[in-house]
């Protein structure tokens, strides 16, 4: 009996995760899809251009702006959100975006670190992942990167929390089925930085997955911390071929 | 990169026929807080909300708007006017902290 | 004000919903009357000429888009002078007004409202000669559930 069980477990686990990758936009209602599809109501897109002004702005000791170094964003930075996070031989380790956006920061400006979520790092987070949109993602989990990537991997399955459940429990096993009014999606990191309507703000794929945590009345891993960047990369390397779609709105 | 009071975007065809009804669009980045919310200590968020909102085409008012708590968060609005000479679209408003904030676009009438 | 509900994990690690019956506690409705005579006057609104476009099912109340229109030529002689949208169960119902005229060439508006759950939305239109108009739809607000850290 209990060997049944696990066998139908297992057989459920597997073609969950035999489905094909879908972005969680296919579970929002029609005014979410409507509301990402539209580049002016979208309010996002107001920090996306918070973004523009401030890669232009000379900041730190260095009184460098962004621009300074890297040009035109539209050229420069075309594709990179796609293909993170990844091994940073400048950091020595795996790092995001968002990381990738503060080295510059303090190393290269000479300026203060953004605070997880602020304003300038979400600002920045969203122009930048706004030229890749469109773009399939692809990050290699091979090489330095491998490490990082199966600590990823094993937290995806690990129970955590009063709850006890893991991402894959609801992201694999109930992905499309309805938990108290929330549709639940395949978890997937396509749409982030995202504007969240519970929010009423934007947030980066961090503060989302830290809500994940919370739910399952689990510690929440600290921003920037390893264990965070470790589930990104697992995910983005889960999503691959999908489109990322920041900035996204959520529920 | 600082963190200036909201900024607004417009949106407004750049050119229309005389007589023609076009559209115009607005999104405001304001938190519209309702004064129910509490921070992470428990403390109560100030009201703070954008409470008049005029929108004028070469000084002539098109709307004015008197909003409460119950506009969302980022706010954002569209409504008509009809084309009548090249001229500017500008829009301003104010919040409970009397912080002002305004966006403004060029039409040309043919 | 959200109200938060708890998942049980039962045997093996399914998780079973817990609604507790409060969750579809909602603020008491307010009595428009009051605020529909202010806007009015004396004699009572009409219904008709004015459409309410909402979603009749809204994902989350932080955010409803609602579309006004009122039938109205729009010229000087006979036109909308404003336009009043309240929301029977918000903390404070009148959600907001808007004061036009002739110069906005045609009676209809777009925005985005909060509404603190399933309710009755009135929306109203003065006229130029005076007449108030209306019309009003009831909208289904299934805020997002609480598998999710709280909002601040
Ligand atoms: C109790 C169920 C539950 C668990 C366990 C859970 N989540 Fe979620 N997660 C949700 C819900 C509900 C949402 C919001 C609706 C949706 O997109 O599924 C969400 C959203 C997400 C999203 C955003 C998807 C999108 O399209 O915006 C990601 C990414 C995500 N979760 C990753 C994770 C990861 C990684 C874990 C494990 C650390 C995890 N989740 C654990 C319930 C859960
Ligand atoms: C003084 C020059 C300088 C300035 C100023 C600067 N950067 Fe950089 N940036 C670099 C260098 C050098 C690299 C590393 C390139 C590499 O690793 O090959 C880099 C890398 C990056 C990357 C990673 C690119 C990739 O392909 O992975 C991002 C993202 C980035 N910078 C964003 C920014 C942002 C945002 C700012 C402004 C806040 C900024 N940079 C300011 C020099 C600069």
């Amino acid at each position: 009996m209990k060997r049944a069980v696990a066998l139908a477990l297992a057989l459920l686990a597997a073609t969950a995760l035999a489905e094909a990758p879908r972005s969680g936009l296919a579970y929002q209602g029609e005014d979410i899809r409507r509301l990402q599809a539209d580049d002016f109501a979208n309010p996002a897109m107001l920090w996306a251009e918070r973004g523009a002004a401030a890669w232009q702005q000379r900041r730190g000791t260095a009184n460098k702006s962004c621009a300074d170094c890297h040009g035109a964003a539209e050229q420069s930075m075309r594709g990179v959100a796609a293909r993170l996070p990844a091994w940073d031989a400048r950091l020595q380790r795996v790092s995001t975006l968002d990381q990738r956006i503060n080295a510059c920061t303090v190393r290269e400006q000479g300026a203060a670190e953004l605070p997880p979520e602020s304003e300038p790092a979400l600002a920045l987070q969203t122009y930048l992942a706004l030229q890749s949109r469109g773009m399939p993602l692809r990050v290699a989990v091979d090489g330095p990167a491998g490490p990082v990537f199966y600590i990823g991997r094993e937290l995806y399955r690990t129970r955590i929390g009063q709850m006890n459940l893991a991402c894959t429990h609801c992201h694999e096993q109930k992905a499309g089925k309805t938990l108290l009014a929330e549709q639940i999606s395949q978890g997937q990191p396509t749409a982030w930085p995202a504007y969240r309507m519970d929010w009423q703000a934007p947030g980066s794929i961090e503060r989302r997955l830290r809500a994940c945590f919370l739910g399952v009345r689990a510690e929440m891993p600290a921003y920037r911390s390893e264990d965070l960047v470790a589930l990104q990369l697992y995910l983005v390397w889960r999503a691959q071929g999908l489109a990322l779609e920041a900035p996204g709105v959520r529920r | 990169m600082s963190e200036a009071p909201g900024i607004g975007r417009i949106r407004v065809p750049p050119r229309a026929r005389r007589g023609e009804v076009v559209e115009i669009r607005l999104l405001i980045q304001h938190p519209m807080e309702n004064g129910f919310r509490r921070d992470t200590l428990g403390r109560a968020v100030a009201k703070n909300i954008i409470h008049r909102l005029v929108a004028r085409y070469d000084g002539r008012e098109i709307l004015r708007a008197e909003l409460g708590s119950g506009i969302a968060a980022n706010p954002y609005f569209a409504f008509f006017t009809r084309a009548t000479a090249s001229g500017r679209i500008e829009i301003d408003w104010e919040d409970d902290a009397g912080v002002r904030g305004s966006v403004g676009a060029a039409i040309e009438v043919t | 004000m959200r109200r938060r509900h708890f998942l049980k994990v039962g045997a093996g690690g399914t998780a079973i919903l817990a609604v507790p019956a409060a969750a579809q506690q909602l603020l008491p409705a307010h009595d428009l009357a009051p605020l529909i005579m202010q806007i009015a006057g004396t004699s009572p609104p009409r219904p008709g000429r004015v459409r309410i476009g909402l979603p009749s099912l809204a994902e989350n109340g932080n955010s409803v888009p609602l579309d006004l229109a009122v039938d109205s030529p729009m010229s000087e002689a006979d036109h909308v002078r404003s336009i009043h949208v309240l929301a029977e169960r918000n903390p404070r119902p009148l959600v907001a007004s808007f004061q036009l005229g002739p110069l906005a060439g045609r009676a209809q508006l777009s925005l985005r409202i909060r509404l603190a759950g399933s309710q009755r939305v009135v929306a109203l239109a003065v006229m130029s000669d005076g007449a108030c108009w209306s019309a009003e739809t009831e909208v289904v607000v299934t805020s997002a559930a609480c598998l999710d850290e709280l909002s601040l």
